[in-house]
């Protein structure tokens, strides 16, 4: 936070001091140079957006039809639809177990890390490395993992637990539990890596000084240092929460959304609406009420941000 | 090396002035891609290459569902192949109307079509406002229970002859430690099985008020509440199959470890492979041998249009060959599916395709249920039955209500 608050006050600054006829003209390299990207983000991002959203007030099948105007007939189907809620149901439950775990564990490992261990690069390389797999290849890892002929259930019956039973990936109850392991196998590392770049940012005298006053380690990190470091916490945040919208791959590799649907995810819902059931207005309306949950995400982020800039 | 080139360059022109059309490459997708499939599009590519083009191969992995969206995507990217196999039906219908195939009309007026392909609801398939857009190139059908009387034998009971017999033997097969009913759990499974279990319990009349006449009412009549109590049996006796894959279920009752499988006629590529004799070590009953009905779902392949005269003439001579007398042959012996026309002898094939040949000679035939809805309520009632075929929780009845809805809906 306070790095993006001297910047931003620095460009006041600039402002002020700025002639306002110049001001236009001013770093012209810079601003032309700029255009492209400009013209990709109105066209591309926001175009496009705006684009999806009309088509999602159509009867569009396979190919667009702006012109079968059917209003809210998509949305109405969509929320009608019970493997749509079962999808919204598994993203609620995967989201707030992720970010959850994925903050608890990532801050933990750093924490650990940060105790001038010997071979941290070690640990640190093992921890982050699940990050460098793909979903598609952690998916298959767990879903072999979490088999129980040759898995984890298997492994713990041979050792005499003859009747531990673990099997997640078989049961449309817990099986969103099971993708959930695997995600956060996957995503912690690099939680973990954010974080610990946070804590070696934060100033060696404030360790010193919690020292002499006799302070604990662990209640030095909750009252002291956590609250410091809530610039990296907001982006961790806003890292897992995209991570969480956008899960498929996942899903796709571990269950392909079974048994029946009870692993199904909204993303898997819009691909195959569009392109498996030829419904591009179906698909663009679920695309849509995913997008209103990550301006959900964002608005909040964006008003901290600002929010907090504006107030240093 | 100019001369090479001029030598070379003369045998084209040479061959070009033989064969009339000139030498083309054309590239073909399809997603043939398992073992005797790959076989039988060789047979296809080879007679292609004989007449001296060239057939580039464009397999993609994965079923259907994996390649239609690539196919598609890539039609309407401005990116299309030469050639693509779909299923006959709806699948292509807006691509058709968008005018982007390439309309066959002319090769079929010259070959004949209409008199030759049999059943004629193939080319009904591929026609849109009186045009012909695709070649069809194979019937496979649905409506097949296949049994293992390995598994059979060791539970101790003869090898039923129709789906009731199949329910009364089912709990000596379980007390044999066997799993009765081998089921794949990808949602394509599910629904297919149910649709030959409403053929074969509600009867083809039924179902043809329901699938194409789209009659709401008829799936709250008694006929489909007992195919939904039917499903609901199926449904425990597949309970310990946990399979995903179709190949893996066939494979199953290939080894007795399962009793019979609902699966399409293309299982009999799995048994031979196993190199099991039908009769012998399976038996197969068409329409559960409770109603001899077969569908005539099936491939056929649409040509994309091209702005090359060249190459749109080939597409043609493509288009004619595919349904030649010796290339049918020789594909749907190794395909395992039935020719699309009765004039050629397939004397050859074993006792499942001759018992598919006959019901088809005999004309109890029905429509595939891809000519009948389209891709999006297909993908509605197959998230019905996935869901329901998993979850013991919902009842027939519950599932026989939403289904009723799906149709009063579909297109």
């Amino acid at each position: 936070m306070s790095l993006i608050s001297t910047e931003t006050e620095a460009m006041h600054r600039q402002d002020r001091g700025a002639k306002k006829p110049i001001r236009l003209f001013r770093n012209l390299n810079a601003k032309v140079a700029a255009l492209p990207m400009i013209f990709t983000a109105l066209v591309i991002f926001i175009g496009c957006t705006l684009w999806t959203i009309y088509h999602s007030f159509t009867k569009s099948r396979l190919l667009p039809a702006p012109e079968k105007w059917v209003g809210l007939d998509q949305y109405e189907r969509l929320w009608s639809t019970r493997r749509w809620l079962v999808s919204i149901e598994n993203l609620v439950i995967y989201g707030a177990c992720t970010l959850v775990l994925s903050l608890v564990i990532g801050f933990t490992l750093a924490a650990l890390l940060d105790r001038k261990i010997r071979g941290e690069n070690i640990f640190r390389t093992i921890i982050l490395y699940p990050f460098a797999l793909s979903f598609i290849v952690t998916g298959l890892v767990w879903q072999w993992i979490l088999n129980p002929e040759f898995g984890i259930q298997s492994i713990v019956q041979s050792l005499g637990w003859e009747r531990f039973a673990f099997d997640p990936l078989n049961n449309g109850q817990i099986v969103i539990y099971g993708i959930l392991i695997a995600g956060i196998w996957q995503g912690s590392g690099f939680i973990m890596v954010i974080m610990l770049a946070g804590l070696r940012g934060i100033d060696q005298e404030i360790w010193k000084a919690a020292r002499v006053d006799g302070i604990p380690a662990w209640k030095t990190y909750i009252f002291i240092v956590i609250p410091m470091m809530k610039p990296v916490f907001i982006t961790a945040l806003v890292m897992i929460a995209s991570g969480i919208i956008k899960v498929y791959d996942l899903v796709v590799a571990q269950t392909s959304g079974g048994p029946g649907i009870a692993s199904e995810v909204p993303a898997k819902y819009v691909i195959e609406k569009m392109f498996e059931a030829q419904n591009l207005g179906q698909g663009f309306a679920a695309s849509t009420m995913m997008l209103v949950s990550v301006l959900v995400v964002l608005i909040p982020y964006i008003y901290l941000q600002l929010g907090g800039s504006r107030r240093g | 090396m100019t001369t090479l080139l001029k030598g070379f360059l003369a045998s084209t022109v040479l061959t070009t002035v033989a064969s009339v059309s000139s030498a083309v490459e054309l590239e073909v997708t399809h997603w043939w891609t398992s073992g005797g499939e790959a076989a039988a599009v060789v047979e296809f590519a080879n007679a292609f290459n004989a007449t001296g083009n060239t057939w580039v191969d464009g397999a993609i992995a994965g079923s259907g569902g994996t390649a239609r969206p690539i196919i598609i995507s890539r039609i309407l990217g401005g990116d299309p192949m030469h050639a693509t196999q779909l299923n006959h039906g709806r699948q292509a219908e807006e691509l058709v109307e968008a005018g982007l195939m390439l309309d066959l009309t002319d090769v079929a007026e010259a070959e004949g079509w209409k008199e030759i392909v049999n059943p004629s609801s193939l080319l009904d398939s591929c026609t849109v406002d009186g045009r012909i857009y695709c070649a069809p190139v194979n019937i496979h059908s649905w409506q097949w229970i296949w049994l293992s009387h390995k598994a059979f034998a060791d539970a101790g009971v003869e090898v039923p002859g129709n789906w009731n017999e199949f329910i009364a033997a089912a709990p000596a097969l379980e007390a044999a430690g066997k799993v009765p009913l081998a089921m794949g759990q990808q949602p394509w499974q599910t629904a297919g099985a149910f649709d030959v279990m409403t053929i074969a319990l509600a009867g083809p009349e039924v179902w043809t008020d329901v699938v194409m006449n789209k009659n709401a009412d008829a799936v709250q009549g008694a006929a489909y509440t007992e195919v939904f109590e039917a499903a609901a049996t199926a449904r425990t006796l597949a309970a310990n199959s946990n399979v995903q894959d179709w190949n893996l279920a066939t494979n199953l009752v290939i080894t007795g470890q399962a009793g019979g499988q609902i699966m399409g006629d293309w299982a009999q590529g799995e048994f031979a492979l196993a190199g099991k004799t039908a009769g012998v070590d399976y038996t197969c009953l068409p329409g559960l041998g409770v109603n001899q009905v077969i569908s005539t779902g099936g491939d056929a392949f649409y040509f994309p249009k091209q702005d090359d005269p060249a190459i749109e003439a080939a597409q043609k001579e493509l288009a004619a060959l595919l349904l030649s007398p010796e290339v049918q042959v020789a594909f749907n012996l190794k395909k395992g599916s039935l020719p699309v026309r009765g004039d050629v002898d397939l004397s050859t094939a074993n006792d499942c395709m001759q018992k598919g040949l006959e019901i088809l000679a005999s004309g109890a035939i029905l429509p595939g249920s891809d000519q009948a809805f389209s891709p999006d309520t297909q993908s509605e009632i197959k998230d019905l039955m996935v869901e329901f075929w998993n979850d013991s929780t919902i009842s027939a009845s519950a599932a026989q209500e939403r289904y009723a809805d799906i149709i009063a809906n579909a297109d």
